[in-house]
């Protein structure tokens, strides 16, 4: 197929033909980082500028990885440093990133729609890294990935989401995505973090772990989501920890084959256990691997046509 | 100087007149309605509205003016202007200004500057408490004296059950009518309905009932009271159930709802759209339903605008932050005339909620078409399709979600105090 598209904005917008090309496009680029010479120059003389209003860790370093092996140059624009603590509005800053000429800017962005603002308004092609409860398109798609690289495919299959849904985008991605292919999805979480009408996009509610991990192929853990009141809705971090940390029992419970996922950064002792992240089940490094593929092909598609 | 608008059809719904009739108007008045009139001296302008309908001038019981303090999102001559485009010959516009209507001074600076550069009659409607802070009484009694037609804390509910029973007990002394803005903090505090907006965007919901609880507590003191209230900008199904139960057994109660909330659903928030970010939010489907089916049967009596005009920069940023608003007086006509060619409303029945139904609400004698009354009388053309364009608005506030799309339905002249403050008929 043809890519089309001039900014990656969320997986709702994602056909299954887009997203199993942005995989098999994940694939060609996922050895690279494994050479002696991990630098192919693919995107030579493109500009890719990461814009993150939200501290990150994993991803930012991940695009500007990715970024730098396909020979882009980088830059990295984070709130500190960022004219937003002298009041400039997102719009003029992304004004004036234009008049530059950058390729493509992914933002992170604590408000959802921050992204799709900046995509109506520049020529660049833009790519959401995160917009607050919103979406986080490229860590639905390195799961997604990592899925198929584990089960040996993505779809008819059991998974659990557990935790935080209603302030996680990192679920709310991989509901679409997972929906989209045709699997089980199986929100868990206590009512509080469970958003109403959740049953529209086609998954279940379980609120029960024990229940829902029973035979599943697939689990996801997800962080408590401090910075958007997300421990306001539980009585405590211990109590959450009892009802919904995942811990061995779980694992035996979902059967050979499971693997366990995160996103990360993982709270270790509240929503995972020791044993269960460093576990033989757990994909959670392949996941940050797969990463780097995933967001090679993301740039790949977006910026590397001759256009 | 005489007016006569001769040829049109005069809907009344006051005097419950459908007809084709001719108006003269003699300076101020209406000095008479009749089948035909003939004897006109030279110095008579003659208004041809046949093939038009005649209507009293559109009466709204809330908008945003925004003046004092906030002049750069309209001013009372911009407000006026874009009313009187839209048929409204009286305009009641609420409290939040800076500094808040809750004194005489404040109310007196509305009016004499509304006298000065109005277009269109302004009522101010002053504020149920001090700064809007929900902790004590404004000044009623001499903000009714400065000319005010009712008291609201719009923009927030009066926060204590205790402090609204004051001010309804209160306001029986001036006869003033208590408009409730219904939302309970608690609940509230998000973006966009809770419902499909939020799920599929990730912002975060103000849920349906968060007005409803309120709208059940604002009753039920004010029933306890006695006294009169008005519910305003009611946008919930669950609202209209409970006014619908409330009405029959209390009469005092009265409500409105505003052309987005019959109009358009959340969906119009899924493209971030802050042009659609208003309070209350789009609701769904069902709710949408609900309005229409509540304004059929009665329960919704009124409908307003909240025409609310913001600076394009405050509503050019990410969707939290934008402010919440729909500048809504050039548009409201027209869509509420979709209630008419959806056959939600027949004419007679739609016009009541525009002319007759407020002007009983805030006591006035206007809102009619009879002899003796305020000559305020629009002209206008249910069927004319016409485009909306945010940047032809006389108003500052271009902050419309209906950009772009074609309506039907326009005014066409717009008449008041006998004094012709917008005509596109020649």
């Amino acid at each position: 197929m043809n890519w089309k598209r001039k900014d990656l904005l969320g997986i709702r917008d994602l056909s299954k033909e887009e997203m199993l090309f942005i995989l098999d496009t994940a694939e060609s680029f996922k050895d690279i980082s494994r050479r002696e010479i991990k630098k192919v120059p693919t995107l030579r003389g493109k500009t890719v500028i990461t814009l993150f209003y939200e501290p990150s860790t994993r991803t930012r370093t991940s695009f500007e990885i990715a970024a730098k092996r396909l020979s882009a140059d980088t830059i990295n624009i984070s709130s500190s440093t960022s004219s937003s603590t002298k009041g400039e509005s997102l719009k003029d800053t992304a004004r004036n990133l234009q008049s530059m000429h950058p390729d493509a800017i992914v933002i992170r962005h604590g408000m959802p729609g921050a992204p799709h603002m900046l995509a109506g308004i520049l020529d660049s092609s833009i790519i959401n890294g995160g917009d607050g409860s919103h979406e986080h398109p490229t860590q639905a798609l390195l799961d997604l990935f990592t899925i198929r690289d584990k089960k040996g495919r993505i779809d008819s299959l059991k998974t659990v989401i557990v935790g935080d849904i209603a302030h996680s985008r990192v679920a709310r991605s991989n509901i679409f995505s997972l929906t989209n292919f045709g699997n089980e999805v199986i929100c868990c979480g206590p009512p509080t973090m469970i958003p109403p009408h959740i049953e529209t996009l086609g998954v279940r509610v379980e609120h029960d772990l024990k229940k829902a991990v029973r035979n599943a192929d697939v689990i996801m853990m997800l962080r408590i989501q401090k910075e958007r009141g997300g421990t306001t809705y539980i009585p405590s971090t211990k109590e959450y920890s009892t009802l919904y940390g995942l811990r061995k029992e779980h694992v035996e419970a979902a059967g050979d084959g499971v693997i366990i996922m995160h996103p990360g950064p993982m709270n270790r002792g509240i929503e995972i256990s020791d044993e269960v992240a460093d576990g033989p089940s757990s994909v959670i490094l392949d996941q940050v691997e797969n990463g780097v593929a995933i967001r090679m092909a993301i740039l790949y598609l977006l910026i590397g046509g001759e256009a | 100087m005489k007016v006569l608008i001769r040829g049109g059809h005069l809907v009344d719904p006051k005097n419950d007149i459908d007809g084709r009739y001719d108006v003269l108007i003699d300076g101020p008045v209406i000095k008479e309605v009749s089948r035909n009139i003939r004897k006109v001296d030279g110095s008579t302008k003659v208004i041809d509205a046949s093939k038009r309908i005649v209507a009293p001038g559109l009466i709204d019981v809330h908008s945003h003016l925004r003046e004092p303090g906030f002049e750069y999102k309209e001013t009372i001559r911009t407000g006026t202007m874009a009313a009187a485009r839209g048929g409204f010959a009286t305009v009641v516009c609420m409290a939040n200004t800076n500094p808040v209507n809750d004194s005489r001074s404040v109310t007196e600076f509305i009016i004499d500057k509304a006298r000065a550069e109005g277009i269109c009659r302004v009522l101010p409607c002053g504020a149920v408490t001090k700064g809007l802070k929900s902790e004590e009484l404004s000044e009623i009694g001499e903000m009714f004296e400065a000319g005010i037609v009712a008291i609201s804390d719009d923009g927030r509910s009066v926060r204590s059950a205790g402090l609204l029973r004051k001010a309804l007990e209160y306001a029986k002394l001036f006869k003033l009518p208590v408009i409730s803005h219904c939302e309970d903090d608690a609940l509230s505090g998000g973006y966009v309905h809770e419902g499909l907006a939020s799920l599929l965007n990730g912002l975060e919901g103000i849920p349906a009932i968060a007005e409803e609880l309120i709208v059940g507590r604002d009753i039920a003191v004010a029933r306890y009271v006695d006294a009169p209230l008005h519910l305003t900008h009611i946008s919930t199904a669950g609202s209209v159930e409970i006014i619908e139960r409330a009405k029959r057994a209390f009469k005092k109660i009265t409500c409105d709802t505003c052309p987005h909330y019959f109009t358009l659903t959340d969906e119009s928030t899924l493209t971030y759209d802050t042009n659609a970010k208003v309070n209350p939010p789009l609701r769904s489907k069902e709710d949408v339903k609900a309005i229409k089916e509540g304004l059929r049967k009665g329960t919704i009596d009124i409908i307003a605008t909240d025409h609310a005009p913001h600076e394009s920069t405050s509503k050019d940023v990410e969707f939290d932050l934008a402010t919440f608003g729909i500048s809504g007086f050039e548009t409201a006509f027209a869509l509420s005339l979709g209630l008419f060619h959806e056959g939600v409303l027949d004419m007679k029945n739609l016009l009541a909620k525009m002319t007759a139904n407020p002007a009983r609400l805030l006591g006035l004698t206007s809102g009619v078409i009879t002899e003796g009354a305020p000559a305020d009388i629009i002209v206008f053309d249910p069927d004319m399709e016409w485009p909306v364009d945010r940047n032809s608005f006389a108003s500052k506030g271009k902050n419309t979600p209906f950009h772009g799309m074609t309506l039907r339905g326009r005014n066409l002249f717009t008449m008041v105090d006998g004094k012709i403050v917008y005509n596109e008929l020649g």
